[in-house]
């Protein structure tokens, strides 16, 4: 049985991580690679980076780096974040990331999907939706969720798979941010509807809210950051918890 | 001086690097000379079966790699090859695992591609010496080479039990990625490598 994954998401600006963070034993805050060693170190099943630079040349800075995570860690890793065309995913590839997300650029151009994915197949591609509830209707947003579109967040995940997205990486944006746990209802009707793995983000407060997605909520996955980050929660600690409550984690 | 046979199978930056971090030199080739010469051959793959098979045939190396009689490591789609036949395009393999390559039926706690950490089991050969019955490693394929008497290592998808790991005299395959399973992975090349 494929074991649920704990993905650490790493913001990364100008060739460092922006979040600080509290290891144990490092103290080098805003390195890429090592934090990404230290988590795979402590058991991480996989990580997210995502360049939220704004130009062009952190842009070139983010692809050297992406080299240097591919040299340095020893699991899959996806990168995400301003990627718009074929040829963005292509540099990504040829720079060692396992996997891409797409995520505003794809609403705006949903054949993007399509492209890399004839291209490279499914497995390298994440489709990455931010949507907020209002009036009932779960909206997709862009842009790190300032800017509301017309797409609903269920038909546009169905689409992203039908295009050949190979997973959906769902942030609720009424959820992120607060601790208070995730949108399960929300992740179990995209399991349900789904037949692609389905990653859970945004709202991790405690053990028991990765809990609770990946059971009652169906997740494949439990990304989450600031709590990683912070030292809040230990993935050996968290992984030993789940284990306990009887959820097939990697150990 | 190990060789990854370059032969326009998707991206194998992911087999340099990790063999980068275990301080092994390799070289990428396509040449017969070079890979007959080399102390371990790997057979990277990703993609298409199909495809793969057709460029590896198209420079002349289905005979070569068949008649090698050093260390040989097949990884995914590179073991996949190795068989005797893939489902996906139809297409007969090198012929060196006794056993076919089938696509997995999808159903709800078995999505397709098997994709993520899985637990293997069974475990045989030097491949997985140090390691333990259980251990995770990191799948991602749509195809699995059923059990045969040349499996090595077996691993559950669903309902279906496959080879994770085939073996055969001086040929081995893993259909798991050891460049992207952390230290269980590591060991596996390690392992290979004889270090």
């Amino acid at each position: 049985m494929v074991a649920k994954r704990i993905i650490p998401c790493l913001d990364v600006k100008d060739g460092a991580v922006v979040k600080g963070i509290n290891f144990e034993g490092l103290r080098e805050v805003g390195d890429a690679v090592k934090m990404g060693v230290e988590y795979s170190r402590q058991g991480a099943d996989e990580l997210v980076y995502l360049d939220i630079s704004a130009s062009r040349e952190e842009r070139s800075t983010f692809t050297r780096l992406v080299e240097q995570i591919a040299l340095g860690i020893d699991i899959p890793f996806t990168v995400g974040g301003g990627i718009g065309s074929l040829e963005d995913a292509s540099r990504l590839l040829d720079s060692g990331a396992d996997k891409i997300s797409v995520n505003s650029a794809a609403v705006a151009h949903p054949e993007l999907i399509s492209d890399i994915a004839s291209r490279y197949g499914s497995q390298f591609v994440v489709c990455a939706i931010d949507a907020k509830c209002i009036d009932g209707v779960w909206r997709v947003t862009t842009h790190g969720g300032s800017r509301l579109t017309d797409r609903e967040l269920f038909s546009w995940a169905r689409e992203a798979q039908e295009r050949g997205a190979g997973e959906i990486l769902f942030t609720s944006m009424d959820h992120d941010g607060t601790r208070n746990g995730y949108a399960c209802p929300q992740y179990r009707r995209l399991a349900s509807e789904l037949d692609i793995p389905v990653i859970a983000s945004g709202g991790a407060g405690s053990i028991g809210d990765i809990a609770e997605v990946l059971t009652e909520g169906c997740a494949d996955a439990a990304l989450a950051a600031s709590i990683f980050h912070y030292g809040q929660i230990r993935i050996p600690v968290l992984k030993g918890e789940l284990l306990r409550r009887g959820i097939t984690v990697r150990i | 001086m190990t060789v990854i046979v370059d032969y326009d199978a998707g991206n194998i930056r992911s087999v340099e690097n990790a063999l980068s971090r275990l301080g092994c030199e390799y070289v990428l080739s396509a040449d017969k000379a070079v890979i007959e010469a080399a102390d371990r051959v790997i057979l990277p793959g990703v993609g298409n079966a199909a495809e793969a098979m057709a460029s590896l045939s198209a420079k002349g190396l289905v005979p070569v790699i068949r008649g090698l009689r050093k260390p040989v490591l097949g990884i995914c789609v590179g073991m996949q090859l190795m068989c005797r036949h893939c489902e996906e395009g139809d297409v007969d393999g090198i012929g060196i695992f006794d056993c076919d390559v089938r696509k997995f039926t999808a159903a709800p706690d078995a999505k397709v591609p098997h994709m993520g950490w899985n637990a293997i089991g069974n475990l045989d050969g030097k491949l997985f010496k140090g390691m333990n019955g259980g251990s995770y490693v990191y799948f991602v394929h749509s195809y699995y080479a059923g059990l045969c008497s040349d499996t090595a290592a077996t691993c559950r998808h669903g309902n279906t039990l496959f080879s994770a790991s085939l073996r055969y005299e001086n040929f081995y395959g893993t259909q798991f990625h050891p460049e992207k399973s952390g230290e269980a992975g590591a060991l596996v090349l390690k392992n290979f490598l004889g270090r």
